[in-house]
Parts: structure tokens; sequence; C-alpha cells
């Protein structure tokens, strides 16, 4: 099989406006003839399921917890980029585009990320219509701060919570078109399995979380915006409930896999401090706009941080990267950071921490200034800690934060599987090998309103669909399939917890496939992670039934997949046998230590199709061609 | 080293909404005074699913105070004692050794139990499924800067538009209103100028809706802002009782 990723010929510029006039229509009394499904209610399925609710289609829309608006967007703290050049800082749709693909460390699609960088500007717009209460000066007009990796200011924010603003706004939307009819919503629900039939997807079966039943449910499409994977680390800043499961089960149904091995590890999170720990908590990048990361000069200096004279302190981002100082993109801060920790330069009782200093900041522009900008950071760092970051630094180390790796879709975001799309942090489409900061926001709304409400009725519009009853074979067959797996982890009555096998997981993960990696250390991966799902399907112990609220057994299903896909993710890793980005093969590095590409043979996406239970997985290549930009070693300096 | 203490937990157990519900008494042990009080019922949960008991159902996504999903009363407190904390940021070094913890869900007939801890909270969904949105159609807005903002107006806005939908407040309330919610919602929206077109359309159905659903009225206790996790001000239910006044009185909306 061949990947077309359906590019539209011409230049940069016209591609997205050419191919919307090309895209077949459907014509709006025809719309409703037309359900889709869309499983997830971040940003993107939110956004997804109000815009295409809007044009008339029938929309039922699936999440996991009681209410849409819950959705892990909700936590994104920092900001949205977009191209507006407000601050007449020389900021450019092209600007953003060259951004994204430089931070992305050149492994992802021009077309993609420069329609990204058009439609930035529109998602302002429409946020600012629906209420979001973005910053605004004192001319009331809109404000911008700075995110790693630019060094133009064009990131809009609600204070720290620019996630749940904008989510909020999304949520309005939807519930409008669920008070009209328009959107069924089912929360509470699990989704189990995708049905394809005649070579198309055609709908889904889902667990009602309360009540246990098996639900099939029949539509022309199906959209996926279930989010990303990075709790197959066990600990990660995900939610608690975020999973692969849905994008895992496309997988096995027949949709590609794309480049599994991108995880993002975030530099500024709250350390680590025990074994029960159940998640990492981020505190946003922004917050490296005013504070100063330091360590002491001297490895094993335990002496307190007000302790420790200017003189005696090593500011190692500012130092090695002038020009972009602390604000170099997440992927060579967080190296950064290990790096002095392995050095034994690490702060804290672990020794797995670094200062983020605001001492400075506050001097220059007070408290007031600084509390302005991140005063509900500071109040849930202290929440956390017990310290306050006012009057001493705050202690940060990276965590595993977001993953760029995806399910493969074409520039329609459509999968593999014809009907199958999948938008938001669920495909890999737009951020390449690193995600700048702000980025995820503006992917997540661009696929949801602007993006796939034109693509998906080129599909419809173009393709014959026969009609599917929800008594098909196929989907009493899936849903039987479903079950019996459910049954079968009821039934194990092991001796270990899901969580206790999923934290062993994570820690294998985190050790040989997380900032650093090496074959070695990979190829023992694969073996440890496979012996431990050896045990796990004999040994873990699930209680009570399927017929009730049982949040072990949602727990069980969801750790049986990261299993799974952990594995597809070490093959991808073991594959990519280059550095870039977020992926830093030990092997392939410069003399100070830095990402080394190789584009004569990794400038690609590798896409994996699914060969079997145990069997290695069919690896696809989908070339990366640059007509636009020059691929350069990528310099922060 | 950091501090471990020994508690005992009388938690809420209802197997089923048509269930009858019953106090059980647990001894949690060894606790470590960093966790956050969801950390401490996993290992709580974990001790329960080894021995062959069922674990205790609860609520809980983001861990971090933002998405709304966990909330427990604690000692008869939502979320607990702590001020302007969600019971996710809760932790444990605000409790003593040998204390004992009563744990239940909201109280609130419009929020009924489905198991133990976790409760049905979709009547706030359906509240703003009355109206607490701007009809704007995408791809129907303006450039962004037309309409200046003045910066307190905006801020004032913001602050209402914070609340993340815990339900905390109606479980405050001696009536089980849901005034706080609503009056955050109707606020946010009310003080934009975006928001305006509709505001009386909106405040009257949203109160009508809640009417409908069971939640009681408002008669100025002040729980709910005392035990808002985002610290919601009750000047908002001042505002929309006046945005409900004006809208009965001067517009044509029914």
């Amino acid at each position: 099989m061949t990947l077309d990723a359906k590019i539209p010929a011409g230049p940069l510029e016209n591609k997205w406006d050419k191919h919307r006039f090309e895209l077949k229509l459907e014509n709006p009394s025809n719309r409703r003839k037309f359900s889709i499904i869309v499983v997830g209610t971040g940003l993107a399925g939110s956004s997804a399921s109000a815009t295409l609710a809007e044009l008339g289609y029938n929309v039922k829309t699936f999440c996991l917890q009681d209410s849409p608006r819950r959705a892990h967007s909700i936590a994104a703290q920092g900001g949205i980029n977009a191209a507006k050049n407000y601050q007449n800082d020389g900021d450019s749709i092209w600007r953003l585009f060259y951004d994204t693909i430089k931070g992305g460390d050149f492994r992802s699609r021009e077309a993609n990320v420069y329609r990204l960088a058009q439609i930035s500007n529109h998602i302002i717009d429409q946020c600012v219509a629906q209420g979001v209460p973005f910053a605004r000066d004192y001319g009331g007009l809109l404000t911008n701060r700075s995110f790693g990796g630019a060094q133009v200011s064009r990131t809009f924010y609600s204070r720290g919570q620019t996630g749940q603003q904008l989510l909020l706004g999304a949520y309005r939307a939807l519930s409008r078109q669920v008070a009209s009819g328009q959107v069924s919503l089912y929360p509470r629900r699990d989704i189990l399995d995708i049905v394809v039939i005649d070579g198309k997807a055609r709908g889904v079966i889902a667990r009602n979380l309360i009540t246990g039943n098996i639900e099939t449910h029949v539509a022309h499409a199906v959209v996926l915006a279930t989010g990303g994977y990075a709790n197959v680390f066990f600990l990660s800043t995900n939610a608690m409930a975020s999973n692969v499961s849905a994008i895992f089960r496309a997988y096995r149904k027949g949709a590609f896999f794309a480049n599994p091995c991108f995880t993002q590890i975030h530099p500024t999170c709250i350390p680590v401090h025990g074994t029960y720990q159940s998640k990492l908590t981020l505190m946003s990048e922004s917050l490296r706009n005013d504070g100063r990361v330091w360590v002491p000069k001297r490895p094993g200096d335990k002496r307190s941080p007000d302790q420790i004279p200017e003189s005696e302190r090593d500011y190692f981002l500012e130092k090695k990267y002038p020009s972009f100082g602390n604000l170099v993109p997440r992927d060579v801060a967080s190296r950064n950071v290990k790096d002095q920790c392995d050095q034994g330069k690490g702060v804290g009782e672990t020794g797995l921490a670094v200062y983020l200093d605001f001492a400075d900041a506050i001097k220059r522009e007070g408290k007031e200034s600084i509390s302005q900008k991140y005063g509900n950071l500071f109040q849930m760092y202290e929440k956390i800690t017990a310290q306050n970051p006012y009057e001493t630094p705050m202690m940060i180390y990276p965590a595993v934060h977001y993953t760029m790796g995806g399910l493969w879709v074409d520039y329609n975001l459509m999968t593999t599987i014809p009907g199958l799309f999948a938008i938001g942090e669920a495909n890999f489409s737009d951020h390449g090998a690193n995600r700048l900061g702000a980025s995820a926001l503006m992917q997540g709304l661009a696929d949801g309103y602007f993006i796939i409400s034109n693509s998906i009725g080129g599909y419809l519009a173009g393709t014959r669909l026969n009609d599917v009853a929800v008594d098909h074979p196929d989907f009493r067959s899936a849903a039987q399939r479903s079950l019996e797996r459910i049954q079968r982890l009821l039934s194990i009555k092991g001796k270990r917890t899901a969580d206790a096998f999923h934290k062993e997981l994570g820690l294998i993960l985190w050790e040989y496939c997380g900032m650093s990696r090496n074959d070695a250390g990979l190829t023992k991966a694969k073996e440890l992670v496979h012996s431990l799902k050896e045990e796990f399907w004999n040994n873990v112990i699930v209680p009570g039934i399927n017929e009730e609220f049982n949040q072990s057994l949602e727990k069980a299903g969801r750790v049986a997949d990261f299993f799974e896909f952990s594995e597809l993710m070490l093959s991808d890793t073991l594959a990519r046998k280059e550095s870039c980005g977020c992926h830093f093969n030990e092997a392939h590095q410069t003399e100070d230590n830095e990402a080394l590409r190789d584009d004569e043979n990794f400038c690609h996406v590798a896409a994996w199709e699914f060969n079997g239970v145990d069997q290695e997985p069919i690896f696809h290549k989908e070339p990366l061609s640059y007509e636009n930009v020059v691929l350069t070693r990528r310099s922060y300096k | 080293m950091t501090k471990a203490i020994n508690l005992r937990l009388k938690i809420w157990r209802q197997k089923a909404s048509d269930a009858k519900g019953a106090f059980e008494t647990y001894d949690a042990r060894d606790i470590s005074v960093d966790m956050s009080f969801l950390e401490m019922l996993d290992v709580v949960n974990e001790r329960l699913t080894l021995d062959g008991r069922e674990p205790i159902a609860f609520d809980h996504d983001c861990r971090e105070g933002i998405c709304g999903t966990c909330g427990s009363v604690v000692n008869g407190r939502p979320h607990g004692h702590i001020t302007a904390t969600t019971l996710c940021q809760l932790h444990m070094r605000h409790f003593k050794d040998g204390q004992t913890i009563v744990i239940e869900p909201w109280r609130s007939k419009a929020f009924p139990v489905i198991r133990d801890l976790v409760v049905d909270r979709s009547p706030l969904d359906k509240i703003i499924q009355a109206g607490g949105y701007i009809s704007v159609t995408t791809g129907g807005a303006q450039e962004a800067n037309t309409i200046p903002i003045p910066t307190e107006q905006n801020k004032m806005a913001m602050d209402a538009a914070t609340c993340i939908g815990c339900g905390a407040c109606v479980a405050a309330c001696p009536n089980s209103s849901a005034m706080l919610f609503i009056g955050a919602s109707v606020s946010h929206l009310a003080l934009l100028p975006q928001g305006k077109p509709e505001a009386a359309r909106r405040v009257l159905s949203m109160v009508q809706k809640m009417d409908e659903l069971g939640f009681g009225n408002c008669s100025n206790e002040t729980e709910c802002e005392a035990e808002c996790p985002k610290e919601i001000s009750i000047t908002n239910i001042a505002r929309l009782n006046r945005e409900f006044i004006k809208a009965g009185f001067f517009s044509t909306e029914e």
C-alpha cells in the first residue's frame, strides 16, 4: 500500500483555498441524512461536534467523563498561538509556519503546518466571539505573551487557564447544538472498538460506564478526538483517564499509526516525590518568560537556594543558548535539565530537580505584576509543595506531557480507513518531532472548527455508502468480542492490580524510552514489556462485574491496550536511527550533545500497520519533501 | 524524610442509585503527608482490591484542580476544610495523625448517587444547554480586536468564567440551589459585549431550567461562596438577580 497524503498541488499559500474549492460539497438539505460519530470532547472533539452540527449533520458525541466540559484540554495553561502580529514585532503566517516546522525539527508536513498557521487567526476571532475572556491591555485590546521556540510575542492567553477558557467556549458551542437536537450526547462511555464494514468506518462499540451495557452505534463517518497516549508512561501530566484505547483499537482495525516514538517531555513540571504518586503536574511554560532556570555550579551542593551566592549559580540555559535563553523549545530545555541532574547538580530531596527562580522578575516588575500573570500557577505550586514561589525558587523537573505521534492522517485528516478521521492530539500531523508551546490548542481548534467540517463533507459527498443497521453481523461480532475481552479480564482473578502493572510498565518506558534512548536499552525494554504483559494477562485482579459502575474494569481495559501499544512504540523508537526533536538516540548526537538528524535516511513519517498480536508491525514510509523551507540544524544559540 | 500518619475513614458506600447506602469504616495506615487526598484513596483502594473487597468509587480526572470532576463532602465540607481547594489538591498535611475523616457524596435531590461517592451532575450540563452560550456559528466571527473590552469588565468576566462546574456550591447550599453556578455563567457572558444581545433570553431560560431540574432557591446563606474551590463571588448571584429582573421587566422575552 502506498501512502498518499493527498496534498494539493500549487503554491503553499493557495493549497487550502484550492483544496476547499475542489472538495465535493454536500448540499444543506442532504446533510441531515448523514450521521457522524465524534469520540472525545476536548478542544478538537467539542469544536468538531459543534461545527458539524451547525452544518446540519446529525452528530453523536461520546466522552468518558461525566460531562464534555471535563476533557483534559481544560488543563492547558499557557496559551494559544496565532499570527495576528498585534505586537507589530515581525510576526506573520509565514513566520508561525516556519517556527512550527523548525520547532518540530523538520519532521512534519509543510502543507499541513502552513494551513494551521493560516487558520490560527480565525481561531482567535471565533473564540472572542464566543466570549472567551482573553487577557487585554488597558485600552481593552488583546495582549500577548512569549513562548518557547519563538522570538515574537504571539501567544493569546487567559491568565494560566487558557485551555479551560477555550474548552468552555467549545463546550458552550456544543451545548447550543445539544439544545437544538443536532447533537446527541453520550457521556460516561468508553469506546471499545471501531466497526469497519466494506472497508469503511461505520460505527463504534461503546461501554456505558454506569450500567456496563455494550452499545452499538452506527454512523456514516467516525471522528476520533481522543487525545494522546502519554499515560502509557503511567506518570504524566495527562488526566487519569486519558488513554490510547480508541486510537489503538482503530490501529488494530487497519488504521496506520504514525511516529509513536515522538513523545514530548515537558521541562517545567513539579518533581516526583513518592511511589504513591498518581500523576505529575505541569507548571506552564509561560513561566520561563520571567523565571530563570539554574542549578548550583558545584555538584552535590546541598545548601538552600538563598545560601548560594549569584557567582556560584549556573544559569545553564542562558549560558548555552544566549539568543533564546530560558525560552528554548521544550525538548532542548528538558534534555539540558536532565543533563545537569546527571552531573549531580540537581537540587531538592531527590536531586532530580532544578530551580526556576522569579526573584529577578519580582524585583524588576513587582510582586503584583508577577501575580497577575502567574497567580494561579504560583498558588497551585504552593498547594502541592507547601513552598511559596514568591519567596523561594520553584523546583521543576521534566515530565511526559504530550504526544506528537498518533494515527496517520492525510491532508483531509482521514486515516487509512476510509471514513475514519483523527483530529487534535489523536493524529500525528502538525508537530513533527517536537511541539512548540501554545500550539496544541491551536491545532485542536483548527482541526475541529475549520478543517474537519470541510473535509468530511468532501468524503461524504464523494463516497457511496450502503445502509447499515446495528444488527449487521459485523456490529454483533465486534460487540461480542469486546464483551469476551471484558469477561477474560474479570476471570483472571490474580494477585496484582491493573494500577500496579501500569506503574511498572511506566517505569520501564521512562527508563528506556524517555528523554534519552539507546538501542540496547530499547531492546531490553521490549523484552521486559513483553513478559510483563504476559504476567498481566495471568495475574491481574479486577474486582466486580461488568454490569455495574466498575472503575477497576475501565482501568484494566486501558492498561491492556497500553501494553500492546508500548510494544509498537518501542519498535518505532528502535527503527528511527537518528535523533530529532524529542527523540534523542544517544548514538546520534553532535559534539555538544544536541540532536543529530539524518535527513538522508529518516526525513519521513514512519507509519505502522498492525500485523497481528505479538507480530512486528509492518513499516510504511511517507517521505517528507520540503519545497519552501531549507532543512537546517536547529540552533537556538 | 516525609512524615506519615494513620487515619480512620468513614466512607459512604452505595452499590447503585437504587440501592441503600451506609457508612463503612476503614483504616488508612502509613499515609504520607505529601499525598493528595485522592492519592490517599488510591492507597486504600489498592489494599481493598488485594483483600478481595470492592474498592471505593470516586470521580476524578485531571488531579490539577481544573476539570471539576472530583469532589466529596469531607467532614461536612465540600472538597474539605481548606478554602479555595478542590479535593484533588487537598493534601494530607492538613490532617492529623489518628484523625477520623467522614467522606460522603454531594447530597442534593438534583444529583442522584451513581455509586459510593460518584453522583450524576448532568443537570449542570442541562442548565448550560438552556442558554449558557453565545450563539455564534463557526466562521461568522469578526476580527478579534474590533470591540475593545475595558480591563476591569474583562477581569470580572474572567473571574466568573473560572467556574469549574464541580457542583460544590449545590452540595454546600441548604436548599441545593445552583444559583452560584448559574450566576457565574450569566455574569461572565452578560459582562462581555458579545454576550449582551442574548442576555435576557439566557437568564430567563437558565433560571427556568434550574427550577425544572429540582434545584432549590437561593436564601442568601452564602455557603456556596465559602466552599467554592475557585472562589466565585456571590456578587455574581446579585448580578444574576439584576439580569433576571431586567429581563423580566424590560425585555420582550417570555
